[in-house]
């Protein structure tokens, strides 16, 4: 029995539970047809219930747990560990998963401790099934780990975007159970006491913009991104940084875009002195075409994007300008 | 006062060129070095502003080998104010060793009437990635924990601290004593100052060693993702390629 842990948004099942439970639901086949459970923890709005439970039975889900406790009102990592910790031991969980989220991960951490279970980061590909041998994604997904998951349960987070969420075959009438965990005092001492609005939400205009440039090292200072900047407002669009950049304190930190940054899907992204580093190409490989501007026609920006111009950022960039005004006007 | 213990991975530089080794079982950091995730980093100033405003100590630890003094010196050299090294050969711990090592410390000290209020530690490793010392740590020691968390604020033997969520910023409090896993971005790590190195060359280090019987981390290889065949059109060199650029914005639409 494999045992997926479903986030939820507005919309039923996240997009990353729905990659993780299709990971589940092929790694369960090649067990010899293992069956799915899936744990819903908390409080739902019924239009949220209901689409969770069709994109679950699309996925192939035999029983959905749903857990409920009047102290599930609001997050905590220790009682939705409770709700999965109760769930995996009462139907005995081979395996026990979840997405490679700040929950997820969160979550599953405090699961693998208290049922003194080996947790895999990150996963992207089981490699054996028996016993069970996982890919699994270190150095900020530069390089593979091949790691051994020996425990029962074992417990794995999977990357995001590690599998495309696949329909299973057959599509199921998933049977829901309602459960009460046993949440004690101490599950809910980190519970969230508020949620502040984040001041003014200044990443929506990085994430919903259709152009960004990006700027990195190769910006040279803080006072090096003038010509950038003005490139970004002729294009109408906005700007997003590297880490090198937030952490030299050249530009705010909400400007990044990575890994620990904002993820991007512009229709273009214009990336100027930033050489490509994995952790930076997971926020903006979603971006439709990518143009890098850079001094090395080997930085794995130029080798990785659509189009490229080799050469000084602070010489090409104002001259794009120049001829965009001049286009313009 | 508030006594902090921020505990810090000595992990391979990870911008660059990546190695292996050649029997595939660790990085290969020779050429690019080694340095703090910036998890840590971020770990190290909050451990340092909340040592500071509350008249506290910030000590800072890792477990590992001698190499791992560089990070500590470091450490030290922004603000840290006392250092622990674990001794241990950490090549094949999991994060439950690691945790379980810190957690040893971490009694054997407080019953030499050293209380450790609060224990930060980063998020996840640059390295390994595994999510998990601080939880297990707080386990270990029987005190609540918070991940992926921003800022950190002690207030008479209460700590605020916020991090990022789904719907804005969530606000937890804990009373201490609290374990901490720090996410970048809430501050600004510093840099140090030619005195605070100076400092740090002075300040003893504390040498324990680990007693841990380690599970392991499954660790069975590495290895290097497939690299994709490059498709990119260069459209030229220097400025001249502006025209050429121009023409491609105007062509996908963004450009007017
Ligand atoms: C856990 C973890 C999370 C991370 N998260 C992120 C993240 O969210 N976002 C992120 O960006 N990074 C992240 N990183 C850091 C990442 O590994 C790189 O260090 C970083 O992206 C490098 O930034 P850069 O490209 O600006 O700098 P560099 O790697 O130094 O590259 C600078 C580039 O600019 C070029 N250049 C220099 N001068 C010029 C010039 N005058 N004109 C044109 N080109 C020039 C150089 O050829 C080079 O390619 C993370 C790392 C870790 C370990
Ligand atoms: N060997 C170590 N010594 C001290 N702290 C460590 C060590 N390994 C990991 N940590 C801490 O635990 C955090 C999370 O690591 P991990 O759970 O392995 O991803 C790191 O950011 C460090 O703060």
């Amino acid at each position: 029995m494999i045992l997926v842990l479903v986030e939820t948004d507005a919309h039923g099942a996240t997009e990353t539970s729905q990659e993780t439970l299709t990971f589940a639901r092929e790694l369960a086949d090649r067990r010899g047809g293992l069956t799915l459970h899936a744990l819903l923890v908390g409080p739902l709005a019924d239009g949220i219930t209901q689409a969770a439970l069709t994109q679950l039975g699309e996925q192939g889900v035999s029983t959905v747990r749903h857990a409920q406790h009047e102290q599930l009102s609001s997050y905590a990592a220790g009682s939705w560990a409770t709700a999965v910790a109760t769930a995996t031991e009462s139907v005995s969980a081979d395996i026990v998963m979840a997405a490679g989220t700040a929950r997820g991960s969160e979550i599953m951490a405090h699961v693998a401790t208290r049922l003194d279970a080996t947790m895999a980061a990150n996963v992207v590909a089981v490699d054996d099934v028996d016993p069970l041998t996982v890919s699994r994604q270190v150095m900020g997904g530069a390089v593979l780990e091949v790691m051994r998951v020996a425990s029962v349960p074992a417990v794995l987070t999977v990357a995001g975007h590690a599998v495309d969420p696949r329909a299973a075959a057959l599509p199921t009438q998933p049977h829901v159970e309602v459960f009460e965990p046993p949440l004690t005092e101490s599950d809910v001492v980190g519970r969230v006491v508020r949620v502040e609005a984040t001041e003014v939400d200044d990443t929506a205009a990085l994430t919903g913009a259709r152009v960004v440039v990006g700027a990195g090292r190769g910006a040279g200072s803080a006072h090096g991104f003038d010509d950038l900047l003005e490139l970004s407002e002729l294009l109408d669009g906005t700007l997003g940084v590297s880490r090198v950049v937030t952490s030299l304190g050249w530009r705010p930190h909400h400007e990044q875009v990575g890994q620990t940054g904002s993820r991007i899907a512009p229709d273009v992204y214009i990336a100027c002195g930033i050489s490509g580093a994995i952790q930076h190409w997971a926020g903006c490989q979603s971006a439709k075409t990518i143009i890098a501007i850079n001094t090395d026609a080997d930085a794995p920006m130029v080798t990785k994007a659509h189009y490229a111009v080799i050469g000084d950022l602070h010489e090409i960039v104002p001259a794009i300008n120049e001829e965009l005004r001049r286009r313009g006007s | 006062m508030t006594n902090v213990l921020v505990c810090i991975k000595r992990v391979p530089e990870t911008s660059g060129q990546i190695l292996l080794s050649q029997d595939g079982q660790s990085i290969d950091a020779r050429h690019v070095g080694y340095t703090l995730s910036a998890h840590d980093e971020c770990a190290v100033e909050q451990a340092i502003q909340i040592a500071r405003s509350t008249d506290g100590e910030a000590t800072v630890l890792t477990v590992g080998n001698d190499d791992s003094l560089e990070q500590i010196r470091n450490a030290l050299a922004v603000g840290c104010t006392a250092a622990v090294l674990v001794e241990a050969d950490t090549e094949n711990f999991g994060p439950a060793d690691v945790a379980a090592a810190i957690a040893d410390a971490v009694r054997s000290r407080e019953t030499d009437a050293t209380t450790y209020d609060l224990i930060l530690v980063g998020n996840d490793a640059a390295d390994t990635g595994d999510f998990q010392v601080g939880v297990r740590l707080a386990y270990a020691l029987g005190r609540p924990v918070l991940t992926g968390i921003g800022t950190v604020e002690v207030q008479d033997g209460t700590v605020v601290a916020r991090g990022k969520g789904p719907e804005g910023t969530e606000v937890f409090e804990l009373s201490l004593p609290a374990v901490i896993a720090v996410q970048e971005g809430g501050v600004e790590p510093r840099y140090p100052s030619i005195p605070g190195r100076m400092k740090a060359k002075r300040t003893p280090v504390d040498m324990v060693t680990a007693s841990v019987s380690p599970v392991g981390n499954g660790r069975a290889a590495l290895r290097l993702p497939p690299s994709q065949p490059s498709v990119v059109e260069v459209l030229g060199e220097g400025p001249a390629a502006a025209t050429a650029v121009v023409d491609l914005l105007y062509k996908l639409g963004v450009a007017t």
